[in-house]
């Protein structure tokens, strides 16, 4: 499958665009860690879907608009980018603080999302329960936690940035993570309370190791959200589509295309 | 020049062989190992060491500002400058905090400073720091957002003192219809401000900016550093068309003082280097957290990380000139010759560290006072009859 790459641009801001595969619209929203690579998952969900994977404003090889400042504003802008695109409706697929991002857009535009599948995601706080520290911990904790499976982990470690231009992106997206997420921590105090408005289906998916969002979140998350249904992957943690990049693509088809017979 | 004494108040009585496998006394380090009543003494024994600096002839006192951490008692140094202000009649207190962005309401900040210096009738010091990248952990603040919340409330600050009231005040973190404050500072337009940094370009170039000229303090550093910085805000007056006082410079360092070089070096090694390897450090992303200083700083410190993160013997410290320490003569002549090398007007003495006792602390001020303090005092005025050359 081939991905095309473009960089639209809204809002005074370019970002990066890669778009691959046919079929109903389906919106990747990355998490912290951005998305800089098409990796095996999309690949798979191109070959059913019209796949749109964005680097966020403040991600990767995007821009980094003054104006970027609260979650709030990166939901405006992918609005407006749908705008621009000409799109219509589409179904998300987010995760972690793509998934609260998800959450943000669909608030405000509820009718304009088909579904929405939200991986480990971030933008929920259930009291008591605290995200993992991703900002005190170094890249190989960071690597170690993110994952169940550590000969992922340990390859991620052996694949530290080597070049000055790699560890300028590390760097880049950190910074846009801490602006975004780090007060509140990964969480809005106020989403929960319009979390009715989210009336379309979801499905949420979880690894039951994960150490960035603890699975009592998802379980807590199902419950306030009208239409929702929680897949729980064992022996996983943070990145499902990562760690079992086959079974979490069929089961995303699955849904979406559940979701447009129905 | 000025000779302060600067206590950092250290949690000395900390148990550090039953702590030693934490790796920071910073923000995670269980506070079951601090006791109330070892803390009551350590307390009144740390203000009576400040008080005493009236007595032995300092200039000033000066306090800080950290959190949740055995490095240092003064979460809120307004308090400590409180307690000294009616128990000293002379010297100047400085507040080496506070940590503006830390603060809900910078007015909060402007009405303390004002009342401590109408209580003293002008002898304090107004400190304005952002603290360090472990505040924000500990605060949740957000690094990403530090220098403009400083900046801002450093604004409100200034125009709450100097603008006769009531002034309103619009901004993007803080937003006051009614800027009157009651009392006003003592000090005409202001207590003096002064800025203690690391070093950062960004601190620099605001503190010497000519709407400001604060007094800029180099912080606990290798004297080429200090000097390197201290050079640095020089030449960024210099490139805004001015020439910088030498009252616009100080320096924080700790100094030991006692009959020989031997015996000094003897008395300070342990405290000194619990200190320095023990209280200070904390792991990288602890200290800098995204955002809290530039990109290009940051990746400046990754690449220094290996030597930031080296522990030191006392001897290698002496060596970079991050301490002072020996003999009155070597005391003397070393100050005197980092003076002449940078002609900072203000000299900041650290003369509790760590475990340092109170006996040994006593006596290390006593002799600084007796053999090294009046020369120093006395430079000030060399400086100021000449011309302020550099």
């Amino acid at each position: 499958m081939t991905f095309e790459e473009t960089f639209p641009q809204v809002d005074g801001c370019r970002i990066r665009m890669r778009r691959g595969g046919k079929g109903p619209t389906v919106l990747y929203l990355h998490g912290a860690n951005g998305a800089s690579a098409i990796q095996p998952f999309m690949e798979s969900l191109a070959q059913d879907f019209d796949l749109l994977v964005p680097e966020h404003p403040g991600f990767g090889q995007s821009d980094e608009p003054e104006w970027l400042e609260n979650m709030h504003d990166l939901a405006y802008f992918y609005l407006d980018l749908l705008d621009d695109m000409n799109i219509d409706s589409v179904h998300v697929v987010g995760s972690s603080l793509g998934g609260w991002l998800a959450m943000e857009m669909a608030l405000r535009e509820p009718r304009r999302f088909k579904s929405l599948t939200l991986v480990g995601t971030a933008g929920f706080r259930v009291p008591g329960i605290l995200p993992g520290d991703i900002f005190m911990w170094n890249p190989e904790t960071a690597a170690r936690n993110t994952f169940y499976n550590q000969d992922i982990a340990e390859k991620v470690i052996a694949t530290v940035p080597q070049t000055e231009a790699e560890q300028d992106a590390v760097l880049k997206n950190r910074h846009s993570v801490a602006r975004l997420a780090w007060q509140p921590r990964l969480f809005d105090p106020h989403l929960a309370k319009w979390l009715h408005r989210l009336t379309m289906p979801a499905k949420l998916i979880w690894g039951d190791h994960d150490k960035i969002m603890p699975l009592p979140v998802g379980e807590a998350l199902q419950k306030q959200l009208p239409q929702a249904s929680l897949q729980v992957f064992a022996q996983c943690g943070h990145l499902p589509q990562v760690e079992f990049p086959a079974e979490f693509s069929a089961s995303v088809k699955q849904f979406i295309e559940g979701v447009n017979q129905s | 020049m000025n000779v302060i004494l600067f206590h950092l108040m250290a949690y000395a009585d900390l148990d550090f062989e039953a702590t030693k496998e934490h790796e920071t006394v910073w923000m995670k380090l269980p506070n079951k190992h601090y006791d109330p009543v070892k803390g009551h003494k350590l307390y009144n024994r740390y203000l009576d060491e400040m008080e005493y600096a009236e007595t032995l002839g300092f200039d000033g006192v000066a306090v800080n500002e950290h959190h949740q951490t055995a490095y240092g008692l003064m979460p809120s140094p307004v308090v400590m400058a409180a307690a000294l202000a009616r128990r000293t009649q002379r010297v100047k207190i400085a507040i080496l905090g506070s940590a503006l962005p830390l603060r809900e309401h910078p007015m909060t900040v402007a009405e303390e400073y004002a009342m401590l210096d109408v209580i003293t009738g002008g002898r304090l010091i107004a400190g304005f720091v952002r603290g360090i990248g472990a505040e924000y952990h500990t605060f949740g603040l957000n690094p990403t957002i530090s220098h403009e919340r400083f900046h801002e409330a450093h604004d409100l600050i200034v125009q709450a003192w100097t603008q006769p009231g009531p002034t309103s005040f619009s901004g993007k973190h803080y937003n006051v219809d009614y800027v009157n404050l009651w009392p006003r500072p003592f000090q005409n337009p202001h207590p003096p401000i002064w800025v203690p940094s690391q070093g950062s370009k960004e601190t620099i170039d605001w503190a010497a900016h000519p709407d400001h000229r604060y007094t800029y303090l180099q912080t606990f550093s290798p004297s080429k550093t200090v000097q390197k910085y201290l050079q640095s805000y020089r030449d960024t007056a210099e490139g805004f068309g001015y020439e910088a006082a030498d009252s616009q410079l100080g320096w924080a360092v700790p100094v030991y003082v006692a009959d020989t070089d031997a015996q000094a070096i003897n008395d300070a090694r342990e405290p000194f280097e619990l200190f320095r390897n023990r209280l200070l450090k904390m792991p990288f992303e602890m200290l800098l957290p995204p955002g809290y200083s530039s990109r290009d700083s940051l990746k400046r410190m990754m690449a220094a990380k290996a030597t930031l993160s080296q522990s030191l013997t006392i001897e290698m410290a002496i060596d970079m000139g991050m301490i002072v320490c020996g003999s009155p003569a070597t005391v003397r002549q070393q100050l005197e010759s980092h003076w002449h090398d940078m002609h900072f007007d203000n000299l900041l003495t650290m003369m509790h560290f760590g475990t340092l006792s109170e006996e040994l602390t006593r006596r290390n001020m006593e002799l600084f006072a007796k053999e090294v303090l009046p020369g120093l005092q006395a430079m000030k005025r060399a400086a100021s009859t000449s011309t302020a050359s550099t």
